[in-house]
């Protein structure tokens, strides 16, 4: 029994580690190799679950709804670079802050008018519906398989491209000696567009793999985006390698803390008191975490690249 | 000419923060004292963010923190003293109080004391990683008062009343307004005197290049650390009159959209302009007050109006009005 329940939150945590992956891999590359802090990355995640839903509701079938809400997160982000972030690459942070904060507003607002207040349902599609016995006797969802799967395969995917391709390589380069790349001919601002559609689509791809597990409505973005600068500065920014790791142990700290916490006050508290305290602590567990990571190495578990 | 369309500007500003009351009067809109209160209280706020923004360089994202501190210090000594009940876990029997003059400077000490703590640990990070530690301990703080049910949980307590002052009804709106404008005028000028000290020298020193302080043979964290103390005391006497204010005190005072908010604030009227945080608080303020009375999706507007703030007026909205000397505080 305990034994059960440990496997299922450990991949419960991983599941959730890997959609923070989706998201952080995103916000690091733009964050690292543009130097631009962009607080509307949730934005992108937020459209990514509408076009899905809605996508997959018209068609009837999950796949489209995942590729067209690849298609406009893409091409939303791809659109917000171009108009309003490209002129703020040199600029200090605070103005990226407050014009993203500006962007946030705008799409929260543009939602609510395309799709309502209410919140939009979405299930898994039919062939991931059930459960599969990852060990017999123990059923879990196959959709939350499914998605660690997915994740998985992005990060080998977002690995290969980095490394081993010529765009790879002049994301590395841009990172570190951008006036020199643009010296060689490289047309900077369009790998700036491309990077930022690439985070942005990863953001839409979270989102829309998030929509059958949860409720579609506006501001869920921002709340997911919080814990995706604690997976990047636990990660150390820039660091898609830290990235994953940052991702996958705030997502088993968060669903650790959230099982076994109350179950562990309650052998020392009454139930209700035992809750209340162990619901608040695992709150926070995970800015416990990121408090003292950076105590330990103020610039996060990994150094970007020639960060 | 030095300083001429700045001063014409302040002194502007001034007067007719002096007359608004009776603008409302004259207007038969007494709901204007409110929002104008409410621009004052988050003014406050934001004052001491731009002290430790604009000249220390230290981007606090959870400066709403210590307003919900003060706020909190003001709800818990009412609500003990409401229905006699002690205050737990403190030396001594104390049943709290209701006046002001306990209040206040209370809030404004929890405010202080939990600044030091955080920005101690806060200031051995820097940059984007001070920005998430404050938010962090901030996030720590609101889930913290989400799980006192004793003091409202989730929902907050309710003040039975404002606190007492000597000679004045905090009661009645309009005196109300005139005593947070003296305390906002007051915060003005202890920061502008402050800054314009040698401490401030270095403060400022720290910001442009606090390697050449350190290795001058100053402790350049001790001064930022001080600041981000001072910072949080006014912060928590903001905090404080918001309490009064709106006569309810919880967790979402502290949430990390308020500091959020707190820093747009700054942001918009021009960083590293004490008056320009002011003018930031009331344009967004008044902003989504008038949008909203507008249309209903007021916030379409408003996003697209700080992305233009950012790309056209690249020293915040007082650095437009007031010219090239807008910084020179």
């Amino acid at each position: 029994m305990t034994a059960q329940l440990f496997l299922e939150q450990t991949l419960n945590g991983l599941q959730q580690g890997v959609m923070l992956f989706l998201l952080a891999a995103g916000l690091t590359l733009v964050f690292g190799i543009m130097h631009l802090i962009n607080l509307a990355h949730g934005t992108l995640y937020m459209v990514g679950a509408y076009v899905a839903a809605t996508a997959t509701k018209a068609s009837g079938s999950f796949t489209i709804g995942v590729l067209a809400a690849l298609a406009a997160a893409g091409l939303v982000g791809a659109t917000i670079e171009m108009t309003a972030l490209r002129k703020l690459y040199k600029r200090d942070h605070l103005d990226q802050v407050l014009a993203t904060f500006g962007v946030i507003l705008f799409f929260n607002e543009l939602v609510k008018i395309m799709w309502g207040p209410q919140a939009l349902f979405l299930s898994p599609p039919a062939a991931l519906s059930g459960t599969v016995e990852i060990i017999p006797g123990i059923p879990y969802p196959a959709y939350r398989l499914f998605i660690i799967g997915v994740g998985l395969a992005v990060g080998l995917g977002l690995r290969y491209l980095i490394v081993n391709t010529r765009t790879g390589m002049l994301i590395r380069a841009g990172a570190t000696h951008r006036d020199m790349v643009g010296a060689l001919g490289v047309d900077i601002d369009r790998l700036f567009t491309v990077v930022f559609a690439i985070g942005a689509m990863l953001a839409g791809l979270a989102g829309a793999l998030a929509g059958p597990m949860l409720a579609v409505e506006v501001g869920m973005g921002e709340q997911i985006l919080i814990l995706t600068f604690v997976v990047i500065i636990i990660g150390g920014i820039g660091s898609v390698r830290g990235a994953l790791a940052g991702a996958l142990l705030v997502g088993l700290v968060d669903t650790y803390g959230r099982a076994f916490l109350p179950l562990a006050m309650r052998a020392a508290l009454d139930p209700a008191a035992a809750d209340s305290i162990g619901a608040s602590i695992s709150s926070v567990a995970i800015y416990l975490l990121m408090a003292a990571v950076l105590i330990w190495r103020p610039r996060g578990l990994f150094q970007a690249y020639g960060g | 000419m030095t300083g001429g369309r700045k001063r014409i500007v302040n002194t502007a500003g001034l007067a007719l923060l002096l007359v608004l009351p009776a603008l409302a009067q004259a207007a038969d809109s007494p709901f204007f004292v409110s929002v104008a209160t409410r621009v004052l209280i988050y003014g406050l706020a934001a004052l001491s963010l731009d002290l430790i923004l604009g000249y220390g360089g230290m981007v606090s994202f959870g400066h709403a923190a210590f307003v919900g501190l003060g706020a909190y210090a003001v709800g818990i000594l009412a609500h003990h003293h409401a229905d006699g009940s002690l205050i737990p876990f403190l030396p001594g029997a104390w049943e709290g109080s209701a006046q002001a003059l306990i209040q206040w400077p209370l809030a404004m000490l929890v405010g202080g004391l939990f600044a030091l703590v955080i920005g101690a640990l806060s200031l051995r990070t820097s940059g984007v990683y001070f920005i998430m530690i404050t938010l962090a301990f901030a996030q720590m703080l609101y889930h913290f008062m989400v799980s006192l049910p004793t003091y409202g949980g989730q929902d907050g307590l309710s003040l039975w009343q404002r606190s007492e002052l000597p000679l004045i009804d905090l009661n009645d709106d309009v005196a109300f307004y005139y005593v947070a404008l003296v305390l906002l005028l007051l915060a003005l000028v202890v920061v502008r005197r402050l800054i314009a000290s040698p401490f401030g020298m270095v403060l400022r020193g720290a910001r442009q290049n606090e390697a050449r302080l350190v290795s001058l043979g100053v402790p350049a964290t001790r001064y930022k650390l001080t600041a981000f103390v001072i910072a949080g005391a006014i912060a928590g006497l903001a905090g404080a009159l918001l309490a009064n204010h709106t006569e309810f005190v919880g967790p979402g005072m502290m949430h990390w959209t308020r500091s959020g908010e707190i820093l747009i604030m700054v942001i918009l009227g021009g960083v590293g302009t004490l008056y320009g945080a002011i003018v930031g608080a009331a344009t967004l303020l008044l902003l989504e007050e008038g949008l909203a009375g507008l249309t209903e999706h007021w916030m379409i507007f408003l996003g697209p109006f700080l992305v233009f703030v950012v790309l056209f007026a690249r020293r915040g909205i007082y650095g437009w009005l007031a010219g090239r000397e807008a910084g020179d505080d």
